[in-house]
């Protein structure tokens, strides 16, 4: 017999950690009944009963659905933070709001977009991509012609190589989870894959990688390895469902899923087959990040395994003692998510949560756990762990590899890259959260 | 009927190839044109680590000092010394932690990168309007801010990639096996 699925009463199981935590099991076990109270995180203040009645909005027609759906006007806070809203001539940089959004996919309008010069306004009915170099015959593609090859679509996350730079400070930043953590984004692309194109120009036995290049103003170009472009990449068309925003390289860009998000390249206009790298400026000065010593790592590439809570998290202040669910993202450059461990006593006992189904390759996994909020300090951790077998450092084996900054850096600043340990979020008596280190 | 063996072997050929193809169509639309590698030329603009892809023309730093303070000063500062965009000279020890900032002359391992990025990306406000003699000089010029090479030297295709750059064995690749 089928029962419903409910999230209205969590089945306990008893605690799995210390502090509060709940055994993952609680979401799809029957056993004992558990208080069934949920409580918000953004509750202003509690409720009371009160004699209902219509409200205003009930009482007439509302306004017709325009052609292009329009949010809430509640929900017009929930926006990107930009770090060059003038487009001043440097980086711009626009980070997702984790903290206001949950499930997997991040909305096209929140997707981050980071930026060397602005988005080029590209008529598609113009644009041209070209596949030349170590080929057997140079190509050019409309996108009138891609849009007849054959498509997938995929789940998939794009991580700039520096998001959570901030982590790298000697002393935790005052920021929340968009701040920290904002340049990482979930989306399921639709496109033609690149190997498909490359077999038709003929790759030459000799090619060991490729540039991908863009049409922006500064013709941004990386090079990549020919065997990541003929295991998964992509040249997408379409984000979740639509046309590729203009940010995110409208007509069409280059996807290297889980490799750093600069490699993605936008408005992609030329792939050039090559037997060496090109040491274009972002692999051979940007994206190498110094070590404790002097040496630097090149050609960094993955986006290891990394997870972070989004709810709660500073901003979403507790809304006193009860059941909260604790909530958050986990994903991989090595494959799927296979466990998360969740903390409430900052890293002492642990408790597995659950993952949202579908677990995708090289996407966001949705982790949730309930949690028994006493009204006591807690200090709240993930910890997630990929198929491949990898796990989260922990933030002090990443500073004694990596090291960390010689001083405090603003939270635009990008000291190093690739931080992927875990991230501290420290409740106070009076429900407050604050990013600390732990 | 019987098909003659010639037909049969070439049905089953067919066949075999059809089940060889790792992809579930056995053809795509082909409708990549074909175009000639100077009807990319326009676009062809990197330059590899040894000098490939590097245009007519030269340079000195003298050149490249007027150049640089006319249109290069505003934004990377005096000579070199950054501004509202990094630095491009001087530098750090990089041993002297990890937030060490990046200079041509304390990082950057091939000096062709100097000249790829300067000509496809740089002045911000007007990419790709400077001649390759500007580039050749504007490299040049870089180049002796650092103490890298001497005022009299000159930068065409032959002499920049023979340039040795003080960090060039400065690095670690992070993931060998995936790096050809």
């Amino acid at each position: 017999m089928n029962k419903k699925d409910s999230t209205r009463v969590w089945k306990g199981l008893g605690p799995a950690a210390e502090n509060g935590l709940f055994d993952r099991r609680a979401f799809f076990k029957g056993g004992s009944v558990l208080a069934a109270a949920m409580t918000g995180y953004t509750i202003a203040k509690p409720l009371q009963a009160q004699t209902l009645s219509d409200d205003p909005w009930s009482g007439s027609a509302g306004t017709p659905s325009g052609p292009y759906e329009a949010r809430s006007r509640f929900e017009n806070d929930v926006v990107r933070t930009m770090t060059n809203p003038n487009g001043e001539p440097r980086s711009q940089q626009s980070r997702t709001p984790h903290h206001m959004l949950d499930g997997t996919f991040t909305p096209n309008g929140l997707h981050f977009v980071i930026s060397r010069s602005g988005s080029p306004d590209i008529d598609p009915e113009q644009h041209r991509l070209v596949i030349h170099g170590l080929v057997k015959q140079p190509l050019v593609f409309t996108l009138e012609s891609l849009m007849r090859y054959p498509m997938v679509s995929r789940m998939h996350f794009v991580e700039c190589g520096g998001n959570s730079a901030p982590m790298w400070s000697p002393e935790p930043l005052d920021a929340d989870v968009q701040g920290l953590h904002g340049y990482v984004s979930c989306a399921e692309w639709s496109g033609v894959m690149l190997s498909t194109l490359l077999e038709e120009a003929g790759i030459d036995p000799t090619a060991k990688w490729l540039i991908a290049e863009g049409s922006d103003s500064l013709a941004l170009h990386r090079s990549i390895p020919l065997s990541k472009a003929l295991d998964d990449a992509m040249i997408a068309l379409y984000q979740n469902g639509e046309k590729l925003m203009p940010g995110n390289g409208y007509p069409m860009r280059l996807l290297v899923p889980g490799w750093e998000g600069n490699m993605n390249v936008k408005w992609l206009r030329r792939i050039e087959l090559l037997d060496q790298p090109a040491m274009s400026i972002y692999e051979a000065r940007t994206y190498a990040p110094i070590l404790p010593g002097g040496k630097a790592y090149q050609f960094y590439f993955l986006q290891e395994v990394k997870s972070f809570i989004t709810r709660p998290s500073p901003g979403l202040s507790m809304n006193g003692q009860g059941l909260y669910e604790i909530s958050g993202v986990a994903y991989s450059a090595n494959g799927r998510i296979s466990k998360v461990l969740v903390s409430a006593d900052g890293g002492q006992t642990w408790a597995e949560a659950a993952l949202q189904e579908p677990v995708l390759s090289k996407a966001f996994t949705r982790f949730r756990i309930p949690w028994q909020w006493d009204g006591s300090p807690a200090v709240l951790q993930s910890r997630a762990w990929d198929e491949a077998g990898h796990v989260q450092p922990t933030r002090s084996e990443i500073v004694a590899a990596r090291g960390e900054a010689s001083r405090v850096p603003s939270l635009n600043g990008f000291p190093s890259q690739h931080y992927n340990g875990p991230t501290s979020w420290q409740i106070d008596q009076a429900g407050e959260v604050k990013h600390v280190y732990a | 009927m019987f098909m003659r063996n010639a037909e049969y072997l070439a049905i089953l050929a067919a066949g075999l190839f059809f089940l060889a193809s790792t992809n579930s169509y056995t053809q795509t639309p082909n409708l990549g044109m074909p175009i000639d590698e100077q009807d990319i030329a326009a676009w062809d603009i990197d330059i590899l680590p040894d000098g490939t892809g590097l245009p007519l023309g030269q340079g000195t730093a003298g050149e490249g000092k007027i150049i640089y303070e006319q249109k290069c000063a505003v934004c990377h500062g005096v000579n070199g010394e950054g501004g509202i965009s990094p630095a491009l000279a001087g530098g750090d020890p990089l041993s002297n932690g990890i937030d060490t900032g990046k200079t041509i002359g304390n990082f950057w391992p091939y000096a062709t990168t100097i000249f790829d990025y300067t000509r496809r990306a740089m002045p911000w406000f007007a990419p790709r309007t400077l001649t390759d003699n500007e580039v050749y000089s504007l490299t040049a010029y870089l180049l002796v801010l650092n103490d890298i090479i001497s005022d009299e030297v000159v930068m065409n295709a032959n002499t920049l990639p023979e340039v040795r750059m003080p960090n060039r064995d400065g690095f670690i690749v992070r993931f060998p096996e995936r790096t050809p």
